[in-house]
């Protein structure tokens, strides 16, 4: 008689893994990210690293204090994902401090305090970008000049302005191409005339309109690979477009093109990578649908009516909210259901 | 001849086959082993019931048990020799516990029980005979559920039956053996799904065949050609997993949906095995029982991965032997296919009318023991759940023990076939979840019925009492009323008697005085 181990079925071996998904979305966002250091120097690479470090400090140190096996979780690399998407949104040249209680809110309160991986229902990242703004208001608009209106830091004065206290000088600073439309419009100036002024680009920002393109590719990759589900990007985009299309066919210089708004701000990236963390978003496919589009909807929403100049972690956080009830109320009819 | 439409259904994977390692010699008859361990339940229902004796000698196809009530299938001698045991014995089933069973020491000779005489041509058999001779031949799906076929094909005078839907599916990886047999024996296949649509009365005979088995397809063309039906169609679908499955697969060829409480009889359907058809012919024509099958034994774990003819009640490790015994990859015995098949501690397990599959699996073509994380909410399970469900919700309130969510959430629409597991990133084992709230939900309506009926006994017996109570006061109040009546007689009568006696005394007084008198 010989003997075997015994499992339950299936017993194919595994095709997909959570590191593997999460590795992919690092991938993903590479193009974007290199994208936004070429256009605004070496405090994004900075603000990676560190936040990256950061990050992986604070959940080591909470798995401890939980008393969880700590290596099995950092290996999962969601934290990782959640310290890229922060210091991406984060300007690049906000100080340390200012990453550290983003990246701490995200993964200490956000996070662990919810049960860690897959239990937390707030995007992390977006929680930590949200303490910041609430609480760094000022520190939070400072962002560097694009790459075609003036060279950006170097990496010693990136380093200088991230760690030593620095102000970025005024010479190197601009005002983000939402900020720009959003201060002009209350100022009764006409989109014509603020499209012609040197920080606007071809469809959004300078500089900005190219990183919205590389988060834009990584994120369709990641869909053609099926890390991400297309509905929800999809969604959002549709959410935020249309209802911009609308404001911008009735009044063509008192609303920003559907276009501006999607390659400005974090659209892109709040679209096709933050929108879609699975933990946080709906599951089931019409949810999804509902998700995607209300994130957009309200990003639209907060740009043109609220206090802020854009509006995706709002929306996106307001969404988190709405996603128990959407997953509830769009159940599919199963097979053989009645209909 | 048209192609016919397929309607495919939601989710499924494609997976890889792995199914022309075993295909490549003919299916070639399995040597008699020298003991055969012959379970009493090869399918479901109630276990069959010994009709043989310890020591009594058996011929090839002789009844050795039998049906025990309508859903319960008889069993066979798979070959001639003596009862050696009736006792449990470890049998497959993914407990690993034992089963009752007869063991039969095999004597080489194969003497059959009955005379060629008694082959009757089944056309001039009508559908209630057709029927019993199926189920006289014990003959269960020999797709893995094991349900007894007289069963399925008696669906009851409700329920007219426009099509018999014949699976040929073969949708998990490695398995080969209906292909193998569609191959060989499409003459059969065909010929016995017509004595099933004689028995059922259906209009048609669909054939589903997944799309990577031409040569099967070719067969069975050419049979169906060859017996001039047309009204039999043999239909190619997509190689996705679960297409076998008997509600997809019908979706597939009919566009129809088994509704989720009900039976494919209800919406005019019946759905056999490929190898049920064959078995059936083999009843019908030649009163055969259902006593062998054909195994596929395959896998990494195998020298030689082949079909084989084997009799029902021959140990794994004899199949094993024959399919060039076992190579040093081997770590996992898998009965069934790697999806929804089960794994057993060891090979010293009976082939059963439901075996199709010894998957012994090599180190690489098996997870060696998962080590979940946590749900991540993907929705790959929702993509690939063909019952449209989401499973990653079934998860959390089976993790909850929330039962009734669970089955708000369709439970018991899911077929176990393993799609979101296998697909799962966090290689959570999805489907032991919903077995085991399955179980306990069996469990709790079973407690419920038996606290509903403790409850019932309960407030009988206290009726009773109170009845016997009131009858016991009944009665001493009866004796006490008689009792007091007595008294009262019993009074009377002394009364009476003190009367009478004063009365005597006072006349013989009398009389005294009158004899003094008078004396």
């Amino acid at each position: 008689m010989r003997r075997f181990e015994t499992a339950t079925s299936p017993h194919l071996p595994p095709r997909d893994s959570v590191p593997a998904l999460m590795r992919r979305v690092l991938y993903a966002l590479a193009p974007g990210a290199a994208l936004q250091a070429w256009h605004f120097g070496w405090g994004v690479v900075v603000q990676l690293l560190l936040a990256a470090a950061l990050a992986l400090a604070a959940e080591a140190a909470v798995l401890v204090l939980r008393r969880r096996p700590a290596r099995r979780a950092l290996a999962d690399g969601s934290v990782l994902v959640t310290a890229a998407l922060l210091a991406l949104a984060l300007p690049p040249y906000a100080p340390w401090w200012l990453t550290t209680v983003a990246v701490l809110s995200a993964v200490v309160l956000a996070k662990h305090l919810y049960g860690g991986l897959g239990y937390n229902p707030f995007n992390p990242a977006m929680v930590g970008y949200v303490v910041a703004l609430i609480a760094f208001p000022r520190e939070l608009t400072q962002w560097p000049a694009p790459h075609a209106l003036a060279a950006p830091p170097g990496l010693d004065m990136a380093l200088g302005l991230i760690f030593g206290g620095a102000q970025l000088p005024d010479a190197l600073t601009a005002a983000t191409p939402l900020d720009h439309v959003r201060t002009g419009l209350a100022m009764n100036r006409t989109l014509t005339e603020l499209g012609a002024e040197p920080v606007m680009g071809r469809f959004g920002g300078k500089g900005w309109e190219w990183v919205a393109g590389g988060y834009l590719a990584g994120g369709l990759w990641l869909a053609w690979r099926r890390a991400i589900d297309w509905r929800i990007p999809s969604a959002f985009a549709a959410g935020l477009a249309l209802p911009a299309m609308v404001a911008w066919g009735l009044d063509p210089d008192g609303h920003p093109s559907p276009l501006f708004h999607l390659l400005s701000g974090g659209a892109m990236l709040g679209a096709f990578f933050i929108a879609t963390d699975p933990v946080t978003a709906a599951t089931t496919p019409r949810g999804r649908l509902l998700y995607g589009a209300g994130a957009g909807l309200l990003t639209f929403l907060i740009r043109t009516f609220g206090g802020y100049p854009d509006g995706v972690a709002f929306a996106v956080l307001l969404m988190n909210m709405a996603a128990p009830t959407l997953d509830q109320l769009t159940r599919p009819r199963a097979f053989g259901e009645g209909r | 001849m048209s192609v016919p439409a397929v309607h495919p259904f939601h989710g499924g994977l494609v997976l890889e086959g792995h199914k022309r390692i075993s295909t490549r010699h003919p299916v070639v008859p399995a040597r008699l082993p020298e003991r055969l361990v012959v379970p009493l339940q090869q399918h479901i229902g109630a276990p069959a019931e010994p009709v043989v004796q310890v020591g009594e000698r058996v011929l090839k196809g002789q009844p050795i048990a039998r049906p025990r009530g309508y859903v319960s299938a008889a069993v066979h001698a798979p070959s001639s020799g003596t009862v050696a045991a009736i006792e449990a014995r470890p049998v497959p089933h993914p407990s690993g516990l034992a089963a009752p069973c007869i063991v039969i020491e095999t004597d080489g000779e194969e003497r059959w029980r009955w005379r060629e005489d008694q082959r009757p041509d089944w056309r001039t058999l009508g559908p209630e005979a057709l029927r019993e001779r199926v189920r006289e031949a014990g003959i269960v799906g020999m797709g893995g559920a094991g349900f007894p076929t007289h069963v399925k094909l008696n669906p009851g005078a409700g329920r007219a039956i426009h099509t018999l839907v014949i699976n040929g599916a073969e949708c998990e990886p490695y398995i080969t053996c209906d292909d193998m047999l569609m191959r060989e024996h499409a003459p059969a296949v065909v010929a016995g799904a017509q004595v099933m649509q004689r028995i059922l009365g259906a209009r048609r005979i669909l054939i589903g065949i997944e799309s990577d088995k031409p040569e099967a397809r070719e067969a069975l063309s050419e049979a169906v050609r060859a017996a001039g039906a047309d009204d039999i169609r043999v239909v190619s679908v997509p190689a996705r997993y679960p297409s076998g499955g008997e509600r997809q697969l019908i979706h597939l060829l009919t566009g129809l949906e088994v509704p989720s409480e009900g039976l494919p009889a209800d919406i005019g359907v019946v759905c056999q095995n490929a190898a049920t058809a064959a078995a059936v012919l083999r009843a019908v024509t030649e009163l055969e029982p259902l006593i062998s099958r054909i195994v596929t034994v395959t896998g990494a774990g195998v020298a030689e991965p082949r079909n084989l003819e084997v009799l029902v009640g021959t140990p794994f490790a004899d199949v094993i032997d024959q399919a060039g015994g076992y190579t040093d990859e081997a770590v996992r015995l898998i009965v069934g296919g790697p999806m929804m098949g089960f794994a057993v501690a060891h090979d010293e397990v009976p082939v059963t009318k439901t075996v199709n599959c010894l998957l012994v699996a090599g180190r690489g073509e098996v997870e060696p023991a998962r080590d979940p994380l946590p749900c991540i909410r993907c929705g790959a399970c929702v993509e690939a759940c063909p019952a449209r469900l989401l499973p990653q919700q079934l998860y959390w309130y089976a993790r909850a023990k929330d039962f009734d969510r669970v089955q708000d959430y369709r439970l018991f629409d899911c077929i176990e076939c393993g799609c979101c597991a296998a697909v799962c990133p966090s290689r959570i084992p999805l489907v032991d979840y919903y077995r085991y709230a399955k179980s306990e939900i069996w469990a709790l309506e079973r407690e419920r019925e038996k606290a509903a009926r403790a409850r019932r006994r309960h407030e009988a017996r206290l009726a009773r009492l109170e009845r016997e109570r009131a009858e016991r006061e009944a009665r001493q109040r009866a004796r006490r009323e008689r009792a007091t009546d007595a008294a009262a007689r019993k009074a009377a009568v002394a009364e009476a008697l003190a009367r009478a006696g004063a009365r005597r005394s006072g006349s013989a007084e009398a009389r005294r005085h009158e004899g003094s008198e008078g004396g």
